[in-house]
């Protein structure tokens, strides 16, 4: 079930909340036009006179009456009333709905025809008022109409809105349309709604229809019940205990889920660094500048494509390896080819070359970081349950990883080149005499590495913003997955940048972020003692 | 087989130079440093007239000098690039730094212990001591070479950075420690104060400069060279090279700290970027440029480099580190001997015609 | 109760014995024990690297005084074998001995060194950033703890016994001279002064003719027989006719282990030889 419904991330949650809100008003208003008007224009305005009062209670009665009136309008009616965008002319007698009052200037429809009726403002309409108690109570008749009529979608959100909202007015309604309901799904919410009800009113039966639920309302009242006496208490704890366990199980796999995705950034950061180092023994330090130049390439090409952030990020990946491959390349030509076995030196120029790479981006570009766009099908989150939901961009970088990782084993695995960066891993000189071109395979080796490096890039672009030390702060990591996992293999970086990712996870909320890092790095750092050679260590007389 | 006549002479020759940089290096430093105290004495209308704010730079030069020394040490003769000196600088400063910061103020717990100073100039050399005979132990027995060492070298220092960014580290958080008043009782402020620095951080230089010498003349020194450039032979031989390492692992991680105590009452601030790797990367070209392997070469890189830094920070800071970036890459490309290996090689040419 | 307390007490009175001294007080450097028979003694050594088996139950026995050549194809384990006499590799299994004191497969490097075993490796490894005489200077004995080492003078025993060395491999006009600069003959010389500085009970040499010009070929087999009989010396070699010229005892391996062991004659009269060695070889025309 994907939807976008349900709030993920916490920074996108208002955003969600308010197409939330648009996508009721749309589905009320299309009823509404469709169904013909079952009571009569004069009778309309009476219901919608009633509201103008000043006293909260009358309102109350209106608004009840206008719920158990025949009015086609009516759930639009209350929506409105709810919204704060039900008004009369100051003026005059007509009744509008603002349909936008972000402005100054509010179009606006008129309240029985739906007709579009000019537009007003604050000093010619008067929004009719209320109150907290007046909200509640607006909730749940919407919650109940919507539950007696609409399609399945609106009634299961109007039965999750009832949940916790059950009281002694609408209780017999939620009965009835439980009654009624078809849907499995929408009865099976109706009657956690109803039951957080019974619960409340001190029925001990009805807790084994709460078992287990994740919902942070049931939990909440359950709360609540359980801090009292006697046996409901003791039974509601019990319910409560099963949730709270169930929970920290979804917990620890949202955990896993951020530490995989973590990881699946060190992976793509470090397996670029894994072939170049494995292959040439080169260390290449620039390569958090690749990475770096990666995620400025999608930035650039966002500029250049306004509005289309997907087809932007689409063109990053082919654009984002080729500028890094590119620079890669030319950096072995230039730089690394003439360092050949003298691995420290290969370090340090490689150093000065990041250092000219990120001095070049912040000249040309600025020194401030910059946002990229995520596309709408990268936004949002998969709501799996209540305590479960992973967000949409992770999913993919973990997904992304994943597609490169196997791209790249492919290629080792199955190509011309491939065989020949194997061979030439294993042994240049035999390599050579074989009739490899070490020199060849060195440039195209570099120049993928670096084309990777560009890829995580991209990937990178999506969880963070680009800036031109982007790189600097991956450098350290992916040396320490490319040394963790053994020097030259691919699996061993997989398993290695997943595996601290995970590690990292599961020790934030302990020590902290700062200190996990610490942690993992001082790990790493005795693990490289005890196995210089990595995780999967080959063994051999050759060392 | 004129080759082979001549090649002794060479060889000879070679030594000559490096124990006549000796003597120059020693006197250089020492002109230096009084032309500095009479030109600093002189009115301040004179045109010669060395200011105080010149004195204090000159006298980080000097602090730099030494940590360029320190790395020289462990990469130019033992051939194991330390990507975290930084971190045994830093440490040194950071003791200083909190003794600095206890005059006056109480400071809580073990810290308060540093407001002696004698307990304060011991945990100058012991905390980064302590520190490279820990990791150096743990990194050396397992024979941890190469770039791998250079690597978790640079991992450390960056664990470090991280922590000391932590508040709970009591050393200041991002900020660091800094607004020290008083040295030794007297105010930090002043322009004696200043000139002591100075003349104390060059007489540090200058110690530090006959200590490895002495280091590297001896056997030693020649089981260092040898280590450097076949380390299973030294160790077939019967030594123990992770002895020999880890030794001058500590000797140079000690000098590191030295400079970092006196650097930090010179600059009036220690912080973690003082832990960051792109510093303590710093270093290492400062003793390419000089020229590894050669004690001079490394205090020479160490002037010329800052001395640029200052001049160009100053007047285009966005060239700074393209010219940074392109020294790395020029020194290790085209002068892998650095300065002092073109001035052997002048030397050698003038001694052959 | 009082009964454990009064095991303790035995137990503590046993510990604190003054005609007892714990094991770790002992000396920990005791000269090398060959009364009982050979200096050095290989038995079912294996050790695998990913599967494939570089070294099978291998048996191999010298004794003192003695030179031996050790032969084989490639891939035969003779490399590996000295990596584990002198400490490198681990193996497997098996058991290691030199003398019969020390017990090689608890020791490292260093130590294994300064019991007396010398290695000289197959390229030709000397100090090449230092001089000659230096390159001896290191290898002599003595203290090899930093502090001495960083204490010591070269004294005129030391000087006399450098000069004794060069004399020995030739190379009295190249002292001054840097090792990086001579020639490879000359190199492998020096490595093999550098182990009679060492003054080793056991001389590992490993291909010690590989590239070497015939005149150079012969100064090194008259090197190496006359270090035998003062010390053990293990040759490993190809070249057939060097090994004709020094052999005494040669010993064949074959995928990890002996296959045959004699005199030259003998050996290679040995049909299982001739097939997996000598067969097809180039090597045949020198024998």
């Amino acid at each position: 079930m994907m939807t976008n419904s349900h709030a993920g991330g916490r920074h996108c949650a208002r955003r969600l909340r308010h197409s939330l809100l648009c996508g009721l008003l749309l589905l009320c208003a299309a009823w509404a036009t469709t169904a013909s008007a079952a009571v009569s224009e004069p009778q309309a305005r009476a219901l919608l006179q009633a509201l103008d009062t000043r006293s909260f209670e009358a309102k109350g009665e209106a608004a009840q009456a206008i719920a158990d009136s025949q009015a086609s309008q009516k759930t639009r009616w209350l929506q409105a009333l709810l919204d704060g965008r039900l008004g009369k002319e100051r003026r005059g007698e007509q009744f509008y709905i603002v349909t936008d009052d972000s402005g100054r200037e509010w179009p606006l429809i008129d309240a029985i025809t739906f007709a579009e009726a000019g537009s007003g403002s604050r000093r010619t309409v008067d929004i009719f008022k209320i109150n907290n108690d007046l909200r509640t109570q607006l909730q749940g008749m919407i919650a109940s109409l919507s539950l007696a009529e609409g399609d399945e979608r609106s009634r299961l959100a109007a039965a999750d809105r009832l949940i916790g909202d059950v009281n002694a007015d609408n209780v017999e309604s939620v009965r009835a349309s439980r009654e009624r309901e078809e849907s499995a799904t929408v009865r099976d919410r109706l009657d956690i709604a109803l039951a957080l009800y019974r619960v409340q009113q001190g029925d001990a039966t009805a807790l084994k229809t709460l078992k287990g639920n994740l919902d942070t309302r049931v939990r909440n009242t359950l709360t609540t019940v359980a801090a009292g006496d006697g046996e409901l208490a003791s039974q509601a704890q019990q319910v409560l205990d099963g949730i709270e366990s169930k929970r920290a199980w979804y917990d620890r796999a949202q955990t896993l889920f951020f530490g995989l995705s973590a990881g699946s950034i060190l992976v793509l950061a470090a397996i670029g660094l894994a072939i170049t180092f494995g292959v040439m023994g080169v260390i290449n330090m620039a390569h958090g500048e690749l990475i770096m130049l990666g995620a400025y390439t999608t930035w650039l090409i966002q500029q250049a494509l306004p509005g289309q952030p997907g087809l932007a990020l689409v063109l990053a990946i082919p654009g984002g390896f080729l500028v890094a491959g590119a620079f890669g390349v030319l950096i072995e030509r230039t730089v690394i080819r003439f360092l050949k076995g003298r691995p420290l030196e290969t370090l340090l120029a490689t150093f000065g070359l990041s250092l000219i790479l990120q001095q070049l981006v912040r000249t040309l570009f600025s020194p401030l970081n910059r946002r990229v766009a995520s596309p709408e099908w990268l936004q949002g989150a998969w709501q799996i349950n209540d305590a479960l939901s992973l967000t949409l961009n992770r999913l993919g970088v973990l997904g992304f990883c994943l597609l490169v990782f196997a791209a790249l084993w492919a290629l080792m695995r199955y190509t011309r080149l491939g065989l020949e960066v194997r061979a030439v891993t294993q042994n240049r000189a035999m390599a050579r005499a074989m009739g490899v071109r070490a020199a060849r395979v060195d440039m195209l080796t570099f120049g993928l590495g670096a084309g990777v490096a560009g890829l995580a890039g991209v990937a990178l672009s999506q969880l963070t913003n680009v800036g031109p030390n982007l790189g600097q702060g991956y450098i350290v990591d992916s040396f320490l997955v490319v040394v963790f996992g053994g020097v030259g293999n691919l699996w061993g970086t997989l398993v290695a940048g997943m595996s601290l990712g995970v590690i990292n996870q599961v020790l934030q909320p302990w020590v902290g972020a700062v200190l996990a890092k610490i942690i993992v790095l001082v790990g790493v750092i005795l693990f490289i003692q005890k196995r210089p050679q990595g995780i999967f260590a080959p063994k051999g007389r050759v060392s | 087989m004129s080759h082979a006549t001549l090649e002794p002479r060479r060889d000879r020759s070679r030594q000559a130079f490096l124990s006549r940089a000796t003597l120059i290096t020693s006197a250089l430093l020492v002109v230096g440093m009084a032309l500095v105290l009479v030109l600093h004495a002189l009115p301040a209308t004179h045109p010669l007239h060395v200011s105080s704010a010149t004195v204090a730079l000159l006298g980080k030069y000097f602090t730099y000098m030494l940590l360029a020394l320190a790395v020289d040490l462990i990469w130019g003769y033992l051939g194991i690039l330390s990507l975290g000196h930084g971190a045994f600088f830093a440490l040194g400063g950071y003791a200083m730094g909190l003794y600095l910061n206890a005059q006056g103020t109480a400071l809580p717990g073990w810290q308060g212990l540093l407001a002696s100073f004698p307990l304060a100039a011991l945990a100058v050399v012991l905390a980064p001591g302590i520190l490279a005979l820990a990791f150096g132990w743990l990194a050396f027995r397992s024979r941890v070479t190469g770039v791998y060492f250079s690597i978790i070298t640079q991992a450390l220092t960056f664990a470090l950075m991280l922590a000391f960014n932590r508040n709970e580290m009591g050393m200041g958080g991002s900020t660091g420690l800094t607004r020290f008043s008083e040295l030794l009782g007297f105010r930090l402020a002043s322009d004696g104060m200043t000139v002591a620095l100075f003349l104390a951080s060059g007489i540090a230089v200058l110690l530090a400069f006959w200590l490895c010498r002495a280091i590297v003349v001896s056997r030693l020194g020649r089981v260092a060279v040898a280590t450097r450039d076949a380390e299973a032979r030294v160790r077939f031989l019967g030594y123990r090279v992770e002895h020999v390492k880890l030794s001058l692992f500590v000797v140079s991680a000690m000098l590191a700290g030295i400079a970092g105590a006196l650097y930090v009452p010179q600059v009036g601030i220690i912080n973690p970027s003082t832990f960051a790797p792109l510093f303590s990367i710093e270093v290492v070209v400062w003793v390419a440029l000089g020229g590894r392997a050669t004690l001079f070469g490394a205090l020479l890189g160490a002037l010329v480099v800052n001395y640029l830094k200052t001049v160009l920070t100053g007047a285009m800071p966005d060239a700074w580190l393209f010219l940074l970036g392109g020294l790395f890459v020029v020194v290790t490309m085209a002068l892998p001997r650095g300065i002092a290996g073109v001035l052997a090689w002048r030397h050698r040419q003038e001694g052959a015609t | 109760m009082s009964q454990s307390v009064r095991t303790r007490v035995q137990q503590l009175r046993e510990l604190s014995r003054p005609d007892r001294v714990f094991d770790f007080m002992l000396p920990a450097q005791s000269p090398v024990d060959v009364r009982h028979g050979p200096i050095l003694y290989l038995e079912d050594v294996s050790v695998s690297f990913d599967g494939f088996r570089a070294i099978d139950r291998l048996n191999l026995t010298i004794d003192d005084g003695e030179l031996r050549c050790i032969i084989g194809p490639n891939g035969a384990g003779k490399t590996t074998m000295m990596d584990i006499i002198t400490g490198k590799t681990r193996p497997d299994s098996g058991q290691v001995w030199f003398g019969s004191r020390h017990n090689l497969l608890t020791l490292d490097e260093p130590r294994i060194a300064n019991l007396g075993i010398g290695r000289k490796f197959q390229k030709p490894t000397v100090f090449e950033a230092l001089d000659v005489s230096e390159n001896l200077e290191l290898a002599m004995a003595g203290d090899r703890r930093v502090w001495k080492t960083l204490l010591s003078r070269l004294d005129g025993a030391g000087q006399a016994r450098i000069d004794e060395v060069l004399e020995t491999i030739g190379l009295s006009g190249e002292r001054h001279r840097l090792a990086g600069v001579l020639s490879h003959g000359q190199k492998q010389w020096l490595e093999i002064g550098m182990l009679l500085m060492q003054r080793p009970r056991l001389l590992l040499v490993d291909e010690p003719v590989a590239g070497m010009t015939e005149p150079e070929m012969q100064r090194t087999a008259e090197l190496l027989t006359r270090l035998a009989g003062q010390q053990s010396v293990v040759v490993v070699e190809h070249d057939m006719g060097f090994v004709r010229e020094i052999a005494r005892k040669v010993t064949v391996l074959h995928q990890g282990s002996v296959l045959a062991e004699g005199s030259l004659d003998q050996v290679s009269s040995d049909p299982r030889v001739v097939e997996v060695y000598l067969g097809g070889d180039e090597e045949t025309n020198a024998c």
